[in-house]
Formats: C-alpha cells, sequence, structure tokens
C-alpha cells in the first residue's frame, strides 16, 4: 500500500491508501488554478523529460497528459507507438531500453496488455512510470479524475472548497457502475477509487459482461437495473465495445440499450441530485440517450476538463516527489 | 567405457532398498553387492549419504529440435537432462516441423543417439499438430515410437481424437493429450479466477482443462485406446483419472513440477516467467497434486521443459509464450514435494523413473532407442541407467548456472533440497559430482 505517490509510481489504484488518493486529489484541486490563468503554466517540472508512450491510440488520454507535462513546464517526448513499427511480438524491454537512452524522468504508458506499465517499471527501474491504461486492468488516473470530478460536484453544492473535505464526500456515497465491467480497466480504477475513500459500490451488467469471481470484489452485484438507478447518487456508465458486445458477450446493442441502456425514460427513476458520468467516447444511444448525455446532471464534459489538473497532481507527485510544503 | 563403481548408496529397488555397492561395465550392472572391489581404472562413485535408482525419465521434454535451435537443442537439452539425472528423455513433438513422420523421428533419433542421455521420441498425433488428418503413426511406431502427442494443443475434434485413439488402439500406442478446451480457454494466458479478474487478463478456466480430461476419458472407454494425460494441474482432473483408472481404463497420467510447486499467485507482477500452459492453478490444486504424488496417484513426474529465448520473456504478459524449464530442478522439487525428510526413496523413483518408464513402454526389445533399460529393477545384467541422488544436499538454482541454452526458469534464488550427484546414462557416467564429465 502506497500512503502517498510522491516519487512513486502510479500502476494500479489498488496500491493507493485513501490518504495518497486524497492527496493527489487536492493537489489537484490547486491545479485547477493554474489552468484558469493566462499563462497556464508553472515551473514544477521544469527541466525534466516525461515521454508519453502509447502503444495504442488514445488521442484525448495522450493529449490531456501532454498537456498536463506542459503546464508543469516538462519537456515531452511523444512517441505514437502505436503507429510506428512497434508490433506484436517487439520486445517491451528494448522499446523501453531505447527511450530510456534519450535520458527521461517519467514515462507514460499506454498499452493494449495488462501488466505492461508493471513489466516496464522493472526494466527502467530509476524511472517514474504512470499507468495510462493497461489492458483490462486499469487506467488508474481515470479513476482518478472520476473521484475528482465527483468530489468538486459535490463539494459545490455544499458551497464549500473541495480539497478541504478530504474523503468526507464519499462516506457512504452510493455509486453505481454499468456495463462491460469485464473488459473494462476503467471499472476496476473505479472500483478501487471509489471503495478506498468509503463510497458503496454496486455493479450491475448482463452476466456475461460480470468479471469472473466477482463476488470477491468489494461491491455487490445489482440484477434490477431500474432499481439500482433509483439507489444510486452517482451513475458510472461505461462504453459498450461493438466488437465485444455484438453477439459475443450480449446478443447485439440494440439488446443491451435494452437491458442496461440509460434511457430517458429510465433517467427518470434517478434522485433528482443523481449525478451520471462516463469515460468516454460515448456511444450515444447505446449505453446512454443522448439527451441524457446532455442533462445537468451529466458530468461528461467536467470528467474531461479535469484530465488536466489530475494529470499535473499525479506527474507533479510521481516525478518531482516534493511535499506540499516545498511547492509553496 | 571405463568402469564405474558406486559405493556405499543406497540401492532402491522395487520391493526394498538395499545398502550395496554397484558395477557398472561394459553398458550393464555387472555386479551388486556388499564392499565390491574397485577394477584396475574404474571410477568410483562414492555415493555413502545418496539414493541410488534407475535413472530418471522424462516423459515431457521440448527439445525444441528441428526449429528453434537458438532456445533448446537436443544436444543442449540432453546437457540439462543429465545433470537433472535423466537418463533418457522423450522429445516432445511440437517442433518446427512436428515430428509428423518417419523422416522427422529418424533426424530426431539420429541427432539424439549423439547426445549424453538417450532420446526418445514422442510423435505427433495429427499431421502438422492441425488436429485434423492422422499423421502416420505405424510407420512412427516401427522406428519405436510409443507415445503420440499433438502437444501444445490438445486434439480439439472430438471425432479427430476418436478416430486418433482406434487406430493407435490398434498399434498398440499410446496417445498424450494436452487437455484444454481451446475455445473455452480464449487466448487466455493465467488461471482463470480471482486474481486473473483483478489483473484484467482473461484466465484459462480450470473447466477447460476438465471437460477435455472427461471427454478423452469417455472417448477411451468407447475405443479402449491407451491415453496418458499430460501435465494434469486440478484436482478435479487428477480425481476423474483416478477413478477411471480404478475402473480399469488404461488411463496414465503425469504432472509437472512447476504445477506442484506454484500457484496462481506467482502471476500477480505480471512476470511472464510464470506463464504456462495448462496455468499455475490454485493454492487448493497445488495441494491436491502434492497429495496424489504422496499416495501415488499418478503415475509421473515429467517436467515440460519449455526452453525459451530471454527476449521471448520480455514481451507482455499476454503475448509471451508459455513454458518453463524443468529438467534441472524436477528430481528436488519432487523430493521436496514428497516430503523432504519424509521421502519415500521408492515413491520418488517411481515418480521419476519407473512409472514414466512404463508410460513410455520403453523395452529392451524395441528397435528404439537401442539402450533399452529404463526404469528397471537394478538386476545383475540390466542396461545401466542409474542415477546417484544426495537427499541432504543443499542448493540455490541460479539461472547463470544452467546447462541448456536458455534461462527461462521461474525458480532462480530459490533454496532446493536433494540433488543429483551423479548419472550413468547408456553405461556412462556423464555427470560426477554434480558436474558433467
Ligand atoms: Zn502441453
Amino acid at each position: 500500500m502506497i500512503d502517498s505517490l510522491r516519487g512513486q509510481n502510479l500502476l494500479d489504484l489498488g496500491d493507493l491508501s485513501r490518504e495518497a488518493i486524497v492527496e493527489v486529489l487536492d493537489v489537484a484541486e490547486s491545479f485547477v488554478e493554474v489552468n484558469r490563468r493566462t499563462v497556464k503554466k508553472v515551473p514544477a517540472l521544469k527541466g525534466r523529460v516525461v515521454a508519453s508512450l502509447f502503444f495504442e491510440e488514445s488521442t484525448r488520454t495522450r493529449l490531456s497528459f501532454e498537456t498536463a507535462a506542459k503546464r508543469l513546464s516538462a519537456d515531452v517526448l511523444s512517441l505514437a507507438v502505436a503507429s510506428s513499427s512497434v508490433k506484436k511480438g517487439e520486445s517491451l524491454r528494448d522499446t523501453i531500453a531505447t527511450i530510456d537512452a534519450l535520458g527521461i524522468d517519467a514515462v507514460v504508458l499506454r498499452h493494449r496488455s495488462s501488466g505492461a506499465a508493471r513489466q516496464v517499471s522493472r526494466y527502467v527501474p530509476h524511472v517514474r512510470v504512470i499507468n495510462a491504461g493497461d489492458g483490462l486492468h486499469q487506467h488508474p488516473t481515470q479513476g482518478l479524475l472520476d473521484a475528482f470530478t465527483v468530489r468538486a460536484a459535490l463539494s459545490e453544492r455544499r458551497g464549500v472548497p473541495a480539497a478541504s473535505t478530504g474523503a468526507d464526500l464519499f462516506d457512504g456515497l452510493r455509486v453505481l457502475i454499468v456495463g462491460d465491467i469485464m473488459h473494462s480497466r476503467v471499472a476496476r480504477s473505479d472500483v478501487d477509487a471509489y471503495t478506498a475513500l468509503g463510497a458503496q459500490v454496486h455493479l450491475c451488467a448482463p452476466a456475461t459482461l460480470l468479471p469472473t469471481e466477482v463476488a470477491t470484489w468489494p461491491v455487490s452485484i445489482e440484477e434490477d437495473f431500474d432499481e439500482a438507478l433509483a439507489w444510486a447518487d452517482v451513475v458510472g456508465l461505461l462504453r459498450l465495445q461493438h466488437e465485444r458486445g455484438s453477439g459475443v458477450f450480449v446478443p447485439s446493442t440494440a439488446e443491451y440499450t435494452l437491458t442496461h441502456g440509460l434511457t430517458l425514460d429510465r433517467a427518470r427513476r434517478l434522485k433528482p441530485d443523481a449525478l451520471i458520468l462516463h469515460p468516454g467516447p460515448m456511444n450515444r444511444g447505446v449505453e446512454l440517450d443522448s439527451r441524457v448525455a446532455d442533462l445537468p446532471a451529466s458530468l461528461v464534459t467536467r470528467q474531461v476538463a479535469s484530465g488536466v489538473p489530475v494529470r499535473m497532481a499525479v506527474l507533479f507527485l510521481s516525478v518531482a516527489g516534493t511535499t506540499k510544503e516545498e511547492r509553496r | 567405457m571405463s568402469d564405474v563403481l558406486v559405493r556405499g548408496g543406497l540401492v532402491v529397488g522395487v520391493d526394498g532398498a538395499e545398502r550395496v555397492d554397484v558395477l557398472v561395465r561394459d553398458g550393464v550392472l555387472a555386479d551388486r553387492g556388499p564392499s565390491l572391489d574397485a577394477p584396475a581404472g574404474a571410477r568410483v562413485v562414492e555415493a555413502g549419504d545418496c539414493w541410488i535408482g534407475p535413472g530418471f525419465v522424462d516423459l515431457h521434454a521440448h527439445l525444441r529440435e528441428p526449429g528453434a535451435e537458438a532456445a533448446e537443442t537436443i544436444e543442449s537439452g540432453a546437457r540439462a537432462a543429465a545433470i537433472g539425472g535423466y537418463s533418457l528423455v522423450v522429445a516432445m513433438a511440437n517442433t518446427e516441423p512436428a515430428i509428423d513422420s518417419a523422416a522427422l523421428v529418424e533426424y530426431v533419433l539420429s541427432r539424439g543417439s549423439r547426445a549424453c542421455v538417450e532420446v526418445a521420441v514422442t510423435g505427433a498425433i495429427t499431421v502438422g499438430r492441425r488436429g485434423e488428418s492422422l499423421a502416420p503413426m505405424a510407420e512412427m511406431a516401427a522406428l519405436g515410437v510409443r507415445l503420440f502427442s499433438d502437444d501444445g494443443v490438445g486434439v480439439q475434434d472430438p471425432a479427430v481424437m476418436r478416430r486418433a485413439m482406434l487406430y493407435a488402439g490398434a498399434l498398440g500406442v499410446r496417445l498424450g493429450e494436452h487437455c484444454e478446451d481451446e475455445r473455452l480457454v480464449a487466448g487466455g494466458s493465467m488461471n482463470e479466477g480471482v486474481l486473473s479478474s483483478r489483473l484484467g487478463l482473461v484466465g484459462r478456466p480450470a473447466m477447460a482443462e476438465e471437460l477435455m480430461v472427461l471427454r478423452d476419458i469417455e472417448l477411451a472407454r468407447w475405443t479402449g485406446a491407451a491415453i496418458h494425460f499430460l501435465h494434469l494441474s486440478t484436482a478435479r482432473s487428477l480425481a476423474m483419472v483416478a477413478s477411471a483408472r480404478r475402473e480399469g481404463l488404461d488411463v496414465t497420467s503425469e504432472v509437472a513440477p512447476h504445477h506442484f510447486t506454484l500457484d496462481e499467485s506467482a502471476c500477480a507482477d505480471f512476470d511472464p516467467l510464470f506463464k504456462v500452459h495448462p496455468p499455475l492453478r490454485r493454492a487448493e490444486d497445488v495441494a491436491a497434486l502434492r497429495e496424489a504424488l504422496v499416495r501415488g496417484e499418478v503415475d509421473a513426474v515429467a517436467t515440460d521443459h519449455a526452453p525459451h529465448p530471454p527476449e521471448s520473456k520480455d514481451l507482455p504478459f499476454d503475448e509471451a509464450p508459455a513454458g518453463v524449464l524443468g529438467l534441472e530442478h524436477a528430481a528436488s522439487l519432487t523430493y521436496e514435494a514428497l516430503g523432504s525428510e519424509e521421502c519415500d526413496p521408492r515413491r520418488f523413483f517411481d515418480l521419476l523413473s519407473r512409472g514414466p518408464a512404463r508410460v513410455a513402454r520403453v523395452r529392451p526389445e524395441d528397435p528404439r532407442p537401442r539402450h533399452g533399460g529404463h526404469g528397471g529393477a537394478l538386476r545383475v545384467g540390466d542396461d545401466a541407467n542409474l542415477v546417484v541422488f544426495d537427499p541432504g544436499a543443499r542448493w540455490v538454482v541460479d539461472r547463470d548456472e544452467l546447462h541448456g541454452r536458455s534461462r527461462n526458469t521461474p525458480y532462480h534464488g530459490r533454496a532446493m533440497r536433494g540433488r543429483v550427484r551423479a548419472t550413468i546414462a547408456r553405461g556412462v557416467l556423464v555427470v560426477d559430482d554434480g558436474e558433467l564429465t
């Protein structure tokens, strides 16, 4: 268990204690202000080199990380390996060694294989490794930014600064995660984040999209989607992967929408103040109705906006490895 | 070929053990008795604290030749085998190309005849191990092949397996099956369960193995064929095979050292060194395998020795090839699993030598291998294939001190108990004092 991300790798949110997660959220709050300035830059990582290594293309996540690194004044080496010569079967160790030879302080790694970030962290122990999504395993910064977004929304409602609330607003919070849990690294990171912070997490999905041995997860399984919606304070929807969905794990996307889509009709069952999240990109009309996505309860655009300060906080803590006091 | 006198050891026979000296001359066990005199020029192996038994027999070694000589060759694999106490290794058929014809069998046997231990061959069941049409088993059997397997994968199509069983039954040969339904394993890379669920790795369910064990027991009952279950890894698989055996079906089975010493938790850090097929299972399964060994419910410990070059283990977990080295540690791990000081030496030699020799059906009258006496009772006049095992030895595995071409051992740094001191294969002292001669 890591009690502070300072100087540590971020590989798996399950490694982080409640204190460590709250620290990231608090530091991220302090960076929100930077992002509102005309000059959106602090010198925190001046002279440091952050490589972003995306073996699997994700423009939005890569841009979010690179923007975060640049706002911390780091030099960014962007390697879109997904489209280059690195193909299935190439040694992870060789690729990382080549990049390490350029002199880097941190690597932000996205990979189609579960565990790739953990493996890379063994090959380059002197480099900080930030997992930007590995296979079906983890997407830790997504879990952090989801928690950050929820905390910001709830604290605004109460009219208190988010950074003063610690994990209090998560105490007993009812979080429902819906959809393709089995194939979702976001779900694994979300469950880790919310449960560490003290929320109750329920999952709802067609049985074929629940992970094996889900009974051993620190969650409850909801069979009735309508009841689950009425119960929840926060609803996190997951993207249905079409290639996995149609005819393989569920009969069709239409049937998925019928059983587990957040239609306008179903949205009426939600509590009036319930919050809706989706990590994007959305399949409008599949996981959720377009009109639901645009309801005030939807935090989808705020999630995207939270990405930069949260990733700034992660990079700052992990790479600079300094205390809050030193930063001031 | 100089004479060898093994002095002072406990010679472990079929019915009991006695402390006698053993003299090897001209390839045969020439004499046994108390206080034999060393003939002039004889090599003397002092075996005071050691067990002497028939040389070990490995039913399941991937020697990689032809096709992947960077990982292992027949010659380098034989060296590792000798260090591990083996006098006979049966080379698995999944080379490139697969051993699916008389010509390839001849090739491996001829390379094997120059290696430092005896090499026998498993032939493929189907052409190219593709699971479609039967390989020419009769022409391979004529060269002494007694075991056939598409290992790497099992024969997926039950109609093909039925036909293979009927055909093999008539030839009097045995089929070895890698039991995993490939559709159920769905390209997975570790045991399906609590850990795979958390790690986001696609799992290979125990059920994928068990369904195929069940299927093949029923097909064997139907066809009357002899079947050998390779590397069984779950408690239920063992139970099904034990019950089939009690019914009198001609089923045999083996377990691999990694399956009875390591459990799935070894995969928690995504280190591909621990990736094997079938996968490392739950701790309960590991315990069941160890119990089955102690009770003698499996016929053999077989290594599933699977060398891979280092770069292949630097791939992501799901892309890395499956398999670990086994020949050099199997005896020590078996000794440990049988309870170390509690280890019954007869069970030990049953599992490592006599049992697998029965499965391999290697007989002195077989055309190949030429030196046919393996897993024997150590009677005067028998072919001399012997191992001297020191149960009191302590050692630590160092991947840089292995004798094959690859280093993919999952046991680097592990403290071991019991070690092979000497190996006599085809009457020649090939390992003395733990070193190749
Ligand atoms: Zn196999």
